[in-house]
């Protein structure tokens, strides 16, 4: 297909990861972390990080919508699904996500009409055919999804379909970069930047890092000639004493970003003064609410939810694995307890997530070999 | 692409071979009208952005000129005979 085969070729790989050698001091020990879980899973779909020099680590980031939804949010969401006359529907990693007692597919399994779909749309299409019930969409994503929330929202309005509300889950990139860089757990000396966040957000809202925190940042495609190209501009700005943000993925991202899905997001949504985070606890300002205009179609206004927090499952080691400070494979219950099929942590469940990634490829408990 | 409901901006796109219906409203930002014939990113049933052409070109052209650098190395290793 094209503008995917080309950045899949292998010739261009090994050119890039024999230009990385090149420019990488062999002095130093260089943490990059990738923010976003699509480049964590391609990275390891592609063994993009076997073609880097020992002294380049990659660290994942908070980027991966399924893994960072706390436990909490779960059962509320299973709690509406359970409300009389409801259908309950989500994209389908979200089933198999747990809360403090089971997941989606299981309350499912015990009688409650939860329903998987691919869009926001398909969710209102649901509604508009099943007038005589309440039908809820979980909403869960970064920038990246949300303006299709948003604009899905402003269709239902606009029809007046009543029966239709959504449980808003979004949350914002920004916030939880920040804390990270503001935690003492962590070194980090570069980022690959969010590619389809930055779609919508542009490059802009990440100018932040080189200007506060001295980082350079290279907003990254995803596929590994993509993501190779990127970690050579990272270490050629740290070569040349550089630091700024760079755009590798300028065929798709453009650096003010997707105005017109900005502006949707402004008319739907609102800043909530604090969102739950799987592992990383409450940031400030990083999650999204629907706005006042739009509070009528709020699953949490026209629902009674148990709004508990949960703590994580002593076992899972999410929250380490979400900040970049343990590997996947160094958490107690990986691949043992832990698996795609019977998830104790969210890492584990979206293809995106770390853990995921490393036990669907086959990297279960082992240094990385370098070739 | 080609628009199959302009009130609900949905448009009919060949993804990998198979012809979908996709939401085109977020593409509506003035000056850069998405037209039949672009190439757009699809998230969750929505083009969230248009695949600029002449970029990407540009990006293979910069790095296949790097390989070439990097080819033209490995035929000079081949060929040098050190002692």
């Amino acid at each position: 297909m094209r503008f995917v085969d080309e950045f899949r070729d292998p010739e261009l790989g090994r050119a890039l990861a024999a230009e990385i050698r090149q420019t990488v001091d062999p002095g130093t020990h260089l943490k990059l972390m990738e923010v976003c879980g699509g480049h964590t899973h391609s990275i390891y779909r592609y063994g993009v990080d076997d073609l880097l020099p020992e002294n380049v680590e990659l660290v994942h980031g908070p980027g991966c919508p399924v893994c960072v939804i706390p436990m909490g949010r779960v059962d509320d969401a299973i709690a509406m699904a359970h409300e009389p006359g409801v259908i309950f529907t989500c994209f389908g990693d979200m089933m198999r996500v747990p809360g403090s007692n089971g997941t989606l597919m299981e309350a499912k399994a015990a009688g409650a009409d939860v329903r998987m779909v691919y869009s926001p749309l398909d969710a209102l299409r649901i509604a508009k055919s099943e007038p005589g019930r309440e039908v809820v969409f979980f909403a869960i994503g970064f920038e990246t999804t949300a303006p299709s929330t948003a604009l899905t929202l402003k269709r239902a309005k606009a029809e007046g379909v009543e029966n239709f509300s959504c449980f808003c889950n979004h949350v914002t990139i920004v916030p939880p970069l920040r804390a990270l860089l503001d935690s003492p757990d962590l070194r980090l000396d570069g980022f690959i930047g969010p590619g389809h966040v930055s779609t919508v957000v542009g490059a802009r809202p990440l100018e932040f890092i080189p200007a506060d925190y001295g980082k350079p940042v290279v907003v990254s495609g995803f596929e590994p000639v993509d993501i190779l190209q990127s970690v050579l501009m990272i270490l050629t700005q740290l070569r040349d004493g550089r630091c700024e943000v760079e755009n590798q993925y300028s065929r798709v991202v453009p650096y003010e970003g997707n105005l017109r899905a900005l502006e949707v997001m402004a008319e739907v949504f609102a800043l909530r003064p604090h969102f739950e985070w799987r592992g990383l606890g409450f940031i400030s300002q990083s999650g999204l609410r629907l706005s006042d205009a739009y509070a009528d179609m709020d699953a949490e206004r026209r629902f009674s939810v148990p709004g508990v927090r949960i703590a994580d499952p002593k076992a899972c080691q999410c929250g380490e694995v979400l900040k970049g400070v343990i590997r996947p494979w160094e958490c107690k219950v990986f691949g043992t307890a832990c698996t795609p099929e019977r998830p104790i942590g969210t890492c584990m469940v979206s293809s995106e997530g770390a853990c995921a990634a490393y036990y669907n490829y086959g990297r279960f408990s082992r240094e990385r070999e370098v070739v | 692409m080609e628009i199959v409901d302009e009130a609900n901006r949905l448009a009919r796109v060949d993804v990998a071979g198979v012809q979908r219906t996709v939401n085109v409203g977020l593409m509506d930002a003035e000056g850069d009208p998405i037209e039949p014939g672009d190439w757009v990113l699809i998230h969750v049933g929505f083009a969230i952005s248009k695949v600029d052409e002449a970029e990407a070109a540009q990006t293979l052209l910069m790095l296949r000129g790097m390989g070439q650098d990097f080819e033209t190395e490995l035929a000079e290793l081949r060929e040098s005979l050190i002692e």
